[in-house]
C-alpha cells in the first residue's frame, strides 16, 4: 500500500482539469504545465527507486481489497514505462512551445496533453484489466482531439478513420473482457493470472487470448492492422506527432507484453509462434514502407511500425534474454522515434516542408541540426556504440539461441532497410547545395528548437555508452516480469 | 434464455459490421453505434444472466445478482456515448470540410 504509485496519473489528471478554466492565459498555461511535466518526471523517478528499492509497490483504490477492488500497481516494467513517457512528455512541451501556433494553445491544447498523459500512465499502472480499457479510452479521446485540433481536410479525413479504427478495436476490447470475465469471473489481472493457471489455458481462453492479441495489436499497430498508423500521423504537428509516436503504439505493446507474460503463459507453443510470425511481419511490410516514401514524417511513421516488430520479437522468443532485449528496444525507441519526430518538425519549421525532394543543404546552413540527426538517425538504425545497437543484439542472439533463424534474418535485413531509408533522408535533406536563401531562415532561431531535442539525443548516446549498466537493468526487468508469480503475490497477498 | 441473448446480440453485431462496411459516414457512426450496444448485451449475457434477485442488497441478503457486468457496462455505456458525440461532431466537419459524406471520394491520394 503506497499513495505515491497514484501521483504520476494524478499529476496531469489535477493539471489537465485546472488548465482547462485558464485557456486564455496562455503564458500562464506554458509556465504551470513546465513546472507541471517537471513534477511528473521527478515522481515518476522516484517511484522508479521506490520499486527497485523495495520491490513492487500496489495500492487498492478506495481500500477494496485486491481480487474485488481496482488495484494500481507499479512493477518495474510499469514504471519504467511511465518514467519513459514523462521524458517524452517533457520533451515534447518544450517543442511545442516553439512550433505550436496560438489558436491550438487556446483551444485546449495543454488540457488534452495532460489527459493523454494520464491516460498513459494509468494503461501502465493498472492493474485491472477493465480499468485497463477505461485508461485506454482515455488516451484515446485525448488523442483524437489532439489529432483532429487544427481541422485541416487533411486532419479531418484521416482523423475520421482513425477513430472509427479505434473504437472498433475498443469494442473489440470489451467482447474479450466478456469472455474473459465469464470464463474467469474476475477482472483483476493477477487473479485472472491465477483462474488461467487453474483452467490450464486452452480452448475458448485461448480465443479470448488471440482476441485481446488483436485489440493490443489494433493499437500497437502490428502486421495486418497497421494501415491507420502512417497516414493518421501524418497530420497533426511534429510536437504531438513525436508524442503520438513515442508513446501511442508503446501501450499496446505495453499491454500485450503485460498479458502475454502475466495471464497467457501456459501455451507458449501456440500463442507465442503467432506472435513471433506477426512480429516478422511487421517488421518487413514497415520497412518497405520506409523504403518506398518520400516524405520526412511519412518515412518515420513506418519505421515506427517496422520497430513495434522488434519489440514483440522479443516477447515471441520468450527467454529472459530476449525479453531484456525488447524492454531494452522499447526504451531506446521511445527516446530516438519522439527525437527524429522533432527533428521532423525542426527541418519543418526551416524549409516550410516534409517533402524530401523539395529539401537539400541543410549541412552547410545548419551543421548543429545536422550531425545531431545524424547521431540519432545511425542510432535507430542500429550502428555499434549508439543504443539502436545495443538493444537488437539480445534480440537477435536470443534468436539464434532459439534456433528461430527466420526471424533473425528477417531482423537483420531489416536493419539493413532502416539504414537505408534514414540515410535516404540524412542524403536530400542534408547534402547537396544548399536550396534556401538566407532571408528565408535568418528569422528562425534555432537555439530554442533544438534544445527540448538534445537531452533525447544525449539519452541516446548515454543508453549506448552505458550499455552494460542498463542492459543489466532491464535482465532485472526481465526476470520480474517472466515469472508471473512475483506479480501475483505482490497483488494478491497483502 | 441466454441462447435468445446471445442470437439478439449476434443480430445487433451483424447488423453493425453490415453498416461499418458502407461508404456513408453517418451509417458508420450508426454501425459503431450498433456494434457498442451489442458487446454490452454480450457483456450481460456471457457473464451469466441472474434472475431473482436485486444486485446491491446488505450482506446478510441470502442471494443476490452479481453487480460488476452491470457496472462495468454502464462504464462501457458512459465512454461509447461520448465518443459518439465527439464522432458524429467530427463526421459533421468532415462532411463540412470535404463537401461529400461518400468514403469513396475520403480515400485520399495512393501516393500519400
Amino acid at each position: 500500500m503506497n499513495n505515491i504509485v497514484l501521483l504520476p496519473v494524478l499529476i496531469p489528471f489535477i493539471a489537465g482539469t485546472l488548465l482547462i478554466l485558464f485557456r486564455h492565459y496562455p503564458r500562464l498555461q506554458r509556465i504551470s504545465s513546465g513546472i507541471v511535466v517537471f513534477l511528473l518526471l521527478f515522481s515518476a523517478a522516484f517511484l522508479l527507486y521506490l520499486v527497485y528499492q523495495e520491490g513492487i509497490q500496489t495500492i487498492a483504490l478506495g481500500n477494496w481489497p485486491a481480487p474485488f477492488g481496482i488495484v494500481l500497481v507499479a512493477d518495474l516494467f510499469s514504471v519504467l514505462m511511465v518514467v519513459l513517457s514523462s521524458i517524452v512528455g517533457v520533451a515534447c512541451l518544450f517543442f511545442a512551445y516553439q512550433t505550436l501556433s496560438p489558436e491550438r494553445e487556446k483551444y485546449f491544447f495543454y488540457p488534452f496533453y495532460f489527459f493523454l498523459l494520464t491516460g498513459v500512465n494509468g494503461s501502465f499502472l493498472t492493474g485491472d484489466l477493465f480499468n485497463l480499457f477505461v485508461f485506454f479510452e482515455v488516451m484515446l479521446i485525448s488523442s483524437f482531439i489532439l489529432i483532429v485540433m487544427g481541422g485541416t481536410k487533411y486532419q479531418l479525413r484521416e482523423s475520421y478513420k482513425y477513430v472509427v479504427i479505434n473504437m472498433f478495436a475498443s469494442i473489440l476490447f470489451l467482447v474479450a473482457l466478456a469472455l474473459i470475465y465469464g470464463l474467469t469471473g474476475t477482472l483483476n489481472m493477477a487473479h485472472i493470472a491465477v483462474q488461467v493457471a487453474e483452467l490450464e489455458q486452452a480452448g475458448v481462453l485461448n480465443t479470448a487470448a488471440m482476441l485481446l492479441l488483436v485489440v493490443f495489436g489494433m493499437k500497437g499497430a502490428l502486421f495486418p492492422l497497421y494501415f491507420w498508423l502512417p497516414k493518421s500521423y501524418y497530420g497533426p504537428p511534429a510536437a504531438i506527432a513525436a508524442l503520438f509516436g513515442g508513446l501511442l503504439t508503446k501501450v499496446g505493446i505495453y499491454a500485450i507484453i503485460r498479458t502475454f507474460t502475466l495471464i497467457f503463459v501456459h501455451d507458449t507453443g501456440f500463442t507465442h509462434t503467432v506472435i513471433l510470425a506477426l512480429a516478422g511481419f511487421t517488421m518487413f511490410f514497415g520497412v518497405l514502407g520506409a523504403v518506398s516514401q518520400f516524405d520526412f514524417k511519412r518515412i518515420l511513421s513506418y519505421h515506427i511500425i517496422s520497430q513495434v516488430g522488434y519489440m514483440v520479437m522479443g516477447l515471441g522468443l520468450f527467454t529472459p534474454l530476449a525479453l531484456a532485449g525488447a524492454i531494452y528496444y522499447i526504451a531506446h525507441h521511445i527516446i530516438v522515434k519522439s527525437a527524429l519526430f522533432l527533428f521532423a518538425g525542426a527541418t519543418q519549421k526551416i524549409t516550410g516542408t516534409t517533402d524530401l525532394k523539395k529539401m537539400s543543404g541543410l549541412l552547410k546552413t545548419h551543421p548543429v541540426l545536422a550531425w545531431t540527426f545524424f547521431i540519432t538517425a545511425i542510432s535507430l538504425a542500429g550502428i555499434p556504440p549508439l543504443s539502436g545497437f545495443f538493444s537488437k543484439f539480445p534480440l537477435i542472439l536470443s534468436g539464434i539461441e532459439q534456433a528461430s533463424y527466420a526471424i533473425v534474418i528477417v531482423a537483420l535485413i531489416v536493419g539493413l532497410l532502416t539504414l537505408f531509408s534514414m540515410m535516404k533522408i540524412f542524403i536530400y535533406v542534408f547534402w547537396g547545395t544548399p536550396s534556401l536563401k538566407k532571408s528565408d531562415y535568418e528569422h528562425i532561431k534555432m537555439k530554442p528548437l533544438l534544445l527540448p531535442i538534445m537531452p533525447l539525443v544525449a539519452l541516446t548516446i548515454i543508453l549506448g555508452f552505458a550499455a552494460e549498466p542498463i542492459f543489466s537493468f532491464s535482465e532485472v526487468v526481465a526476470d520480474q516480469i517472466i515469472d508471473p508469480s512475483i506479480y501475483i503475490d505482490a497483488v494478491l497477498e497483502e | 434464455m441466454e441462447i435468445l441473448m446471445i442470437v439478439t446480440s449476434g443480430v445487433i453485431i451483424a447488423v453493425g459490421v453490415y453498416l461499418l462496411m458502407t461508404r456513408s459516414i453517418l451509417r458508420v457512426v450508426f454501425g459503431i453505434v450498433m456494434l457498442a450496444h451489442g458487446a454490452h448485451l454480450l457483456i450481460l449475457t456471457l457473464s451469466g444472466l441472474q434472475q431473482g434477485a436485486p444486485p446491491l442488497l446488505t450482506e446478510e441478503a441470502a442471494s443476490y445478482a452479481d453487480p460488476l457486468p452491470q457496472a462495468v457496462i454502464l462504464t462501457a455505456i458512459v465512454i461509447s456515448f461520448g465518443i459518439t458525440a465527439f464522432l458524429l461532431v467530427l463526421s459533421y466537419r468532415t462532411y463540412k470540410v470535404h463537401q461529400t459524406d461518400d468514403l469513396e471520394e475520403l480515400r485520399g491520394n495512393a501516393d500519400e
